[in-house]
Parts: structure tokens; C-alpha cells; sequence
């Protein structure tokens, strides 16, 4: 994409910084909520939560609930799936998606 | 002692298989079941194909008394599979298609099932390590038939063969003594045991619902809870007795509340049953003030104590629709029920009782020397009745401790604490270690048996506590083996992989080592209040 070209590299760190202050939002939530007593450390962006067993499905609701109602977004039913909610990397580029209205 | 068993109206048909041939003479072109795709079957062409599998079993040499284990999906043809086995003089065996390999083999073991129903995407628990060999026939689901001769396992063929197979010609096979099915609860030594039920104590339920509730050929039923669960009991054959239409509920819609919520209003059902949980889950996450459910007219739940605030909430969402509170262990099925008041009184903060016993069932509430108690005194409850089961399968010493003798009748000890009220029994708690979680029943035990296994874990005690979002937690206190303890997360997954969702812990705490009484047991009464 030529859009590319003209980002800045302060724009791109920004960004970045967005995306890993999503991942790190959404991993405390995990944490505190799902895991308590669980070290960061051991929670990784591509951990698996719902395909091992971290997440049940009404953890994954929970969840759901609380992207919306923290990143200001709506998520459709058919968008709550695996594909966008398994890791935390999916989660944090799909709430990014969202908020640029490309998804 | 409560309750004055009243005989029915008419003779009590003698199988469950009945159900469907009556409905299929009487309504061949109504729609009996729409299946989770959207596709549709009418009474006669479902009656048809669960001849077809009857006719397939027998041949296979299966015959009355025998065991026919399922790993399927809810799907059209995992009820016409229920029903062709049923029409064998079979009993069927329900499993959760979506457990773990081993806890499914272990089941279909321990009842030395003749034939087992496996879809293809499950092939694993054919694979997995067990002490007994395979079934003498497997069929394979979901896969062509060259696939299935292709899977190295002797005696596999494919479900689209069973299909086509020449139909039973003869008929009533079953008598009503004889099993229907075999439910697996979580057993406190590791090991699920087998409920097993008659054609009789089946047909007992279902014709005090249709006397009770009367049901009419025009309702939509939902069919929420799985087939291993015995919510279903009432779904598909009451259902069925009647000529309803029964709107089957996949795995996956199961769990998505703002889906759930407009099967609900999209299919226009009349009669939803399911556990409190699915119920809060669609208050609190289904949207259902935007929805038009009004053609619900009987709300059902049962499994679990229904907090009362999302009931009320509930009640409030949905005025137009009758509520009631159904109990009973699977081991009865339902035996006490209560009706709801719309709306639910903004006083109110106590749950609702659990009833007074239906019409089939008589109750008794006993001290622990069996002595009865006084109205408004905790005492265990006792049911006897024709829905009562008929022990567990292969485990003579619990049968011997399940039932008591008397007044000359059969009463089984259902284990929970129960209060006398003028508006029937209230429900107070229990002295074992069995909880109830989303509906399913869970020995805490079986859970530290499957913790215990774990190379780490050198001590394992599993509690539950009470917690007003999700009901129940479960905590598992730990003391590691060595230094270093695993993480949570590997916990989380080790148990994910042993155990159905519902019995993975929300809580994982560490101990240097377990409190101990002064026998050397673990104490517990530390724990819970820890």
C-alpha cells in the first residue's frame, strides 16, 4: 500500500504503543478476572484462551462485554468468533480493525 | 410423607418409541424436528429413518437389554439415531460429544456398549488408550463410506450406510422395565457413573407433563440442553407425544446469548426449557428488550437454585410466558416442582422453593437416623415414585447405599438438604461434596482425582464457594511437588484436557501444604473459610 509510505516513524511507534497498550489492557483484564493469582509473564500475546481451555463460553461473553464497553466498540455475533478472540494479539488487531472502521 | 400418587388417566404407553410411531400415524406432515442448519423432518419420514437404524442395529445383532453408546452432535439424525435404538429394545448412551476422549471411552467401557455412534471429527475417542477393546460395530458420522472403511478400525461403516438400510419390520420390542438409557453424572472417585433409567420412568415424567402442562401439537419446543443431559427428556419425547415441532440448539448457538436470543424470537418458540444459567446468560448478555419473544408461553429451568434479581429481571422481560421451578437429580428426574408468580414481588430475596412433588413422586424428609422431621426442620430428601432409577450401572456397592426400605417402597437419598414450607420444599443445601455448576452436577472429588494425576501436584483439595455472578466457584488448593509450582494457565489446560469445561476450576491457590485435622484428612472447613 502506498498510504504506507508516508507514515512517519513516530506515527508507527504511536500506533504500535496503541496496540500493545490494547494487549496489555485486555491481558490485566484476563488476569484479574479469569486467572487470578496468574503472573503476566505467563500469559502471552499468543497464548491460546479459548481453543485451551483458559476461557470457558461464559468467560468468553464476559469478555466480549468488556472490549465493547472499554474500546468503545460493537462486536457482532459472527465477529465474536475464534478467528478474533482466541489470542490476545487477535483481540487487540481486531479492536483496531474496529476502531478505523475496517472491519 | 408428601405427595398421594395419583395413577394416570389412561394406560402409561409401554415404550418411549411409542411416542413417535402415535405422532407419525396421527400427524405424518407436521414437522418434528429443525435441525441447528435450518433443515426440517416431518413425523413420518423421521419415524421412517428411525426404523431404518433399528432395522441396522438388529441385523448388527444388537438386541433388548443391549447398550448403544452416542458421540454426536445435536443433529436430526442423532434423534432418529435415539429413536432407531430405542425401537431395537436398546438402551442409548448419551455422551457429551465434546469431552475429552478419555472421559467419553471411559463411559463407553464401563456399560460394554454393542454398537457406538461416533461422528468422524471425534474419531479420538476410538484412538485413545483404554483397557477394553472397541465395540463390535462403529459407525462413523459425518463421513463418506470410503472414508469410514479407510479408518484401519474393524467393523466401522459409515452413517450414510445406515441410512439406507432395510427397516425393522416388526415392532414394540422394548417393555417398559426395560432400560431406555444411560445418563453419566461425575462419580466422586474419578470414574462417571451410569443413572439407568426404564422406558417406565421415563414415560411416568412425560405423561405427568402432559397432564400437568398440557402441551399441544402446535408449540415449538427448544431443545437447549445436550442429549446426555436429562433436560432433553422432556424436550424431545414430551415433544414428540404430542406432534410439537422440536427446534434443536447446536453446541455453539447453546453458548451464544445474542443468538440464542433471536432463535428465540426468529422460531417464535412457545416452551423453552433450560438451566438458570442459560437463562441469566440470556438476561444479561442477550439483548432480549429489543426482541419480540411474545409466542413464548411455558418457561421452564431447572438443575440449579435461580437467584432471585435475574429472575426477576427475566419475569420482567418476558410477562406473557408461565414460569416454573422443575427438581430433581437425574436420578429421578423431575420430582417437585413450583410455579412462579409474574412478576416476581420486588420484596422478594429468597429463591424460590422447590415445590411440591409431582403427581408420580412421593417425598419424604428424614434425619440422619432416618426418623421423619418436623414440618419447617432440614432433613435429606427422599423420593420414591415411578421416574425413580433403577441403580447405577455396574456399581453394586453404591446401590446399596443409595436407597432406603420404607413403608415397603423403594426411596432413593438424593443427597440434598431440603425445609418443609407451606409452599412446598425448600431447597437448603448439602453435606457432601457434590455442587452443582451450570446445571451438571459435579463431585468435587472427581476433579482432585484428575488434579492428583498432575507430575507437580503433591496435594489437591477442591472447594466450592458461592458467588453471585457465576453461581458457584470452584477452587483447587494445591501444594507443588518440588520448588517450582506449574503455572495456572498449564493447570487450566492440563484439566481442560481430562475434564468437561464445567469442571475446570476458577481458581487455582497454592499452599505450602494442605491444612490437615487431627486425623490427617484434608480439612476442608479450613479451606471454605480460607
Amino acid at each position: 500500500m502506498h498510504a504506507q509510505d508516508h507514515d512517519t516513524s513516530a506515527q508507527k511507534m504511536a500506533e504500535e504503543g496503541g496496540v500493545k497498550q490494547i494487549q496489555d489492557t485486555i491481558r490485566n483484564y484476563i488476569l484479574s478476572t479469569f486467572l487470578p493469582g496468574e503472573s503476566a509473564a505467563n500469559l502471552g500475546d499468543d497464548t491460546p484462551l479459548r481453543t485451551s481451555s483458559l476461557l470457558d463460553s461464559l468467560a468468553t461473553l464476559r469478555l466480549v462485554t468488556f472490549v465493547e464497553e472499554q474500546f468503545g466498540i460493537t462486536v457482532e455475533a459472527h465477529e465474536a468468533s475464534i478467528d478474533n478472540f482466541d489470542r490476545i494479539a487477535d483481540i487487540a488487531a481486531f479492536v483496531e480493525r474496529k476502531r478505523n472502521g475496517e472491519a | 410423607m408428601r405427595g398421594k400418587e395419583t395413577s394416570h388417566p389412561s394406560p402409561a404407553p409401554p415404550a418411549l418409541a411409542g411416542y413417535l410411531e402415535a405422532s407419525a400415524a396421527q400427524y405424518p406432515d407436521r414437522t418434528a424436528i429443525v435441525d441447528p442448519d435450518g433443515s426440517a423432518i416431518t413425523y413420518r419420514e423421521l419415524n421412517a429413518q428411525a426404523d431404518r437404524v433399528a432395522g441396522f442395529l438388529v441385523a448388527r445383532g444388537v438386541a433388548r437389554g443391549d447398550r448403544v453408546a452416542l458421540v454426536l452432535p445435536k443433529c436430526i439424525h442423532t434423534v432418529a439415531t435415539i429413536f432407531g435404538i430405542l425401537k431395537a429394545g436398546a438402551a442409548y448412551v448419551p455422551t457429551d460429544w465434546t469431552a475429552p476422549a478419555a472421559r467419553n471411552r471411559a463411559i463407553i467401557d464401563d456399560c460394554a456398549v454393542r454398537v457406538a455412534f461416533v461422528d468422524h471429527r471425534r474419531r479420538d475417542v476410538l484412538e485413545t488408550a483404554a483397557a477394553s477393546a472397541l465395540p463390535a460395530t462403529v459407525v462413523l458420522a459425518g463421513c463418506t463410506p470410503a472414508e469410514a472403511a479407510a479408518s484401519g478400525i474393524a467393523g466401522t461403516v459409515s452413517d450414510a450406510a445406515v441410512r439406507v438400510h432395510a427397516p425393522l419390520p416388526s415392532r414394540g420390542a422394548s417393555r417398559a422395565q426395560d432400560l431406555a438409557y444411560i445418563l453419566y453424572t461425575s462419580g466422586s472417585t474419578g470414574v462417571p457413573k451410569g443413572v439407568m433409567l426404564t422406558h417406565a420412568n421415563a414415560t411416568s415424567f412425560v405423561e405427568w407433563c402432559s397432564a400437568t402442562f398440557a402441551p399441544q401439537a402446535g408449540d415449538r419446543f427448544s431443545s437447549h440442553a445436550p442429549f446426555h443431559f436429562d433436560l432433553s427428556v422432556f424436550d424431545l419425547y414430551v415433544a414428540i407425544k404430542h406432534g410439537a415441532t422440536v427446534f434443536l440448539v447446536s453446541e455453539e448457538l447453546s453458548k451464544d446469548a445474542r443468538g440464542l436470543a433471536h432463535f428465540i424470537a426468529d422460531k417464535h418458540l412457545t416452551v423453552w426449557y433450560s438451566t438458570p444459567s442459560v437463562l441469566m446468560m440470556l438476561t444479561e448478555f442477550g439483548q432480549l428488550d429489543r426482541l419480540d419473544c411474545r409466542a413464548l408461553r411455558l418457561v421452564f429451568f431447572a438443575g440449579e437454585v435461580f437467584p432471585v434479581e435475574p429472575l426477576r429481571r427475566l419475569v420482567g422481560l418476558w410477562p406473557q410466558a408461565t414460569y416454573f421451578n422443575l427438581y430433581g437429580p437425574t436420578e429421578t428426574n423431575v420430582c417437585t416442582f413450583a410455579r412462579i408468580p409474574v412478576p416476581v414481588p420486588a420484596a422478594r430475596t429468597e429463591p424460590y422453593p422447590i415445590g411440591q412433588p409431582c403427581a408420580h413422586c412421593s417425598a419424604l424428609v428424614l434425619d440422619q437416623a432416618l426418623a421423619p422431621v418436623r414440618p419447617g426442620e432440614e432433613g435429606l430428601l427422599y423420593i420414591a415414585g415411578a421416574s425413580v432409577f433403577q441403580g447405577y450401572w455396574n456399581r453394586p456397592a453404591l446401590n446399596d447405599t443409595a436407597f432406603i426400605e420404607c413403608a415397603d417402597r423403594r426411596w432413593y437419598n438424593t443427597g440434598d438438604i431440603v425445609r418443609e414450607t407451606p409452599d412446598g420444599f425448600v431447597y437448603v443445601g448439602r453435606r457432601d461434596r457434590m455442587v452443582k455448576r451450570r446445571g451438571y452436577r459435579i463431585e468435587l472429588g472427581e476433579i482432585e482425582s484428575v488434579l492428583y494425576q498432575h507430575p507437580a501436584i503433591r496435594e489437591a483439595a477442591v472447594t466450592a464457594a458461592a458467588d453471585p455472578q457465576v453461581g458457584v466457584r470452584v477452587i483447587a488448593h494445591l501444594a507443588a511437588r518440588g520448588a517450582s509450582r506449574p503455572s495456572i494457565i498449564e493447570l487450566k489446560q492440563f484439566c481442560g484436557q481430562r475434564l468437561p469445561a464445567y469442571m475446570n476450576p476458577d481458581v487455582f491457590r497454592f499452599h505450602a501444604q494442605l491444612p490437615r485435622t487431627a486425623t490427617d484428612k484434608v480439612d476442608y472447613q479450613l479451606l471454605v473459610g480460607a
